[in-house]
């Protein structure tokens, strides 16, 4: 049973600065009372009043512009960020894929990252050792796999996590753009095996710029603006409601 | 579909808040299912450190055999202290210290230091601190090395108690993981905690007896005071039986005193800000 259940959720971050994160303020501010100056930590409200419903074969592209809220909702079905306010529950193996170079040692071997990174994502160790053919073949990098991390160009450390990423089978896929320094065929190559993995995993949620590959990928929308969420139906209506123009019909008279 | 999956899953309503005892068991649930990662990762971090070099992590027990050696000539001499008992008794001592020290300087910055995993990553928060549990286990390891050899060339007695040690490292390795998720949570909302914690740490070590014996102190009236420092009491558990000396009850009760009230802090600090440590950070 897959399934994402968010329920009237808010993401609140405390804004500590060096001062009010001292201990020594939050001492001498309570023996002195409340002396004027605002003892109280600003807080950014990143998500509100968030209620969303997702089940086994949704599809959903997250839109809006930047600072509107898609990575934080992301971090929230993720389980990274548990809801401040609200409730929040999500069944199912999840695979987060937001920044390709955390969680990879530069020091370490290609082959060991692949490793770690697998684990990370909560396959077991036999079960990556099992896919370690499959993404050395992706990833064309060959006898690089032994060398260590920081010998690897940029797009060759985007190669390695694409294929790791790509050989799991999540069961909710959660994808922030990140997709950049790759050539062309490589990315032409790594969209059909993104295309696989989503077709293997339950729930997918992905958030882009891109609408060709939301699109390709997706077939419902979430629109966030500040925080919220503006609108969430099928992707062509949202995406029209959103760039003011519909854009799906642009890309099939293409 | 929608009704199939109401009888599976009950109201999202009714599921635990981020404050509940169940999230806090998970995390500590979740967190052990992950051995091969903390284990490998544990491994990574050692071998990190002494990559490229040629005797690798045989490191460790060099330069532990080399501080404790010299502690050990000198203090002896300070003291008046019978080479073939005191050099042992430093090492020991020492080697008892490091992983202490270890698990509380790292352990205020167990979770600050994996920043980038926790926001990235959804991993249970207690990943890390049994990945630094672990990682001073092998260092541990490796100094216990230079026990052995200081046992064989001073020739010091080994009894059927020296088994006593593996109950007694259990304790303070258990020691180690409440520290660190104590300190831990506490240092990511306050960042002025790890420094306090430091020179604390520093002062405990002159304070415990290791490279002074507490016997030479017994005479003095100063020596209950001694008996206040909890870090004594821990060595002292785990020294004995290393030794071969006899051992004390009195260490053991106010050893396990402090295990349960640091475990019950722990947890209860784990119930309620491990959802914000992901904020905290």
């Amino acid at each position: 049973m897959v399934s994402i259940d968010i329920e009237s959720a808010a993401v609140d971050f405390p804004i500590f600065d060096a001062k009010t994160r001292s201990l020594k303020k939050a001492v001498l501010g309570r023996a002195g009372g409340r002396i004027g100056t605002n003892s109280k930590v600003p807080i950014i409200e990143a998500l509100h009043d968030i209620s969303v419903s997702l089940r086994q074969g949704d599809r959903v592209a997250l839109v809006g512009h930047n600072g509107a809220g898609k990575s934080t909702l992301l971090r929230l079905m993720a389980g990274i960020y548990e809801p401040t306010r609200g409730k929040a529950r999500v069944l199912g193996k999840v695979a987060p894929v937001f920044d390709l170079a955390v969680g990879m040692d530069p020091e370490i071997s290609g082959l060991d990252n692949i490793l770690i990174r697998g684990l990370f994502l909560g396959m077991t160790r036999k079960q990556m050792e099992a896919r370690v053919d499959d993404i050395a073949a992706f990833t064309e990098l060959g006898d690089y796999l032994s060398m260590p991390l920081r010998t690897y160009s940029t797009g060759m450390r985007v190669r390695l996590a694409l294929g790791v990423v790509t050989s799991i089978d999540p069961e909710i896929l959660l994808l922030d753009e990140g997709i950049g320094a790759v050539d062309a065929e490589f990315l032409a190559k790594a969209r059909i095996r993104l295309n696989e993995l989503v077709e293997r995993s339950g729930i997918l949620v992905f958030a882009s710029h891109s609408d060709e590959f939301l699109a390709d990928l997706c077939d419902t929308a979430i629109w966030m603006d500040q925080g919220q969420i503006r609108e969430h139906g099928p992707l062509r209506e949202v995406l029209h409601h959103y760039k003011g123009r519909d854009v799906l019909a642009e890309l099939e008279s293409r | 579909m929608t009704t199939g999956d109401a009888a599976v899953a009950p109201p999202v309503a009714e599921e635990p808040g981020p404050r509940s005892w169940r999230r806090a068991f998970d995390d500590l649930r979740g967190g052990w299912r992950q051995r091969p990662l903390w284990g490998y990762l544990g491994w990574q971090d050692i071998k990190q450190r002494y990559r490229r070099s040629v005797l690798g992590p045989l490191w460790i027990s060099i330069t532990m055999g080399v501080i404790a050696t010299a502690m050990g000539i000198l203090y002896g001499a300070l003291f008046h202290e019978p080479i073939q008992t005191f050099l042992p008794y430093v090492a020991t001592g020492l080697l008892i210290w490091n992983f202490v020290s270890g698990c509380i300087l790292e352990g205020s910055e167990v979770f600050i230091a994996n920043e980038g995993l926790i926001r990235f990553l959804p991993a249970p928060l207690t990943l890390h601190v049994y990945r630094l549990v672990w990682r001073q286990t092998l260092f541990f390891l490796h100094n216990l090395i230079i026990w052995a050899l200081l046992m064989i060339i001073f020739q010091q007695p080994v009894h059927w108690s020296s088994l006593l040690a593996v109950p007694a490292f259990a304790v303070l390795a258990l020691n180690g993981a409440w520290i660190a998720v104590l300190a831990g949570i506490v240092a990511t909302r306050f960042r002025d905690i790890p420094p306090i914690i430091g020179s604390l740490t520093q002062l405990l070590f002159f304070m415990t007896p290791i490279v002074w014996s507490y016997e030479r102190l017994s005479s003095n009236p100063l020596a209950a005071y001694v008996e206040l420092n909890p870090v004594m009491h821990f060595v002292e558990i785990l020294r004995e039986p290393l030794l071969g000396q006899d051992i004390v009850a009195r260490h053991w009760i106010v050893a396990g005193v402090i295990t349960v009230v640091g475990c019950g802090a722990a947890l209860l600090c784990l119930r309620n800000y491990r959802a914000r440590v992901a904020y905290w950070v």
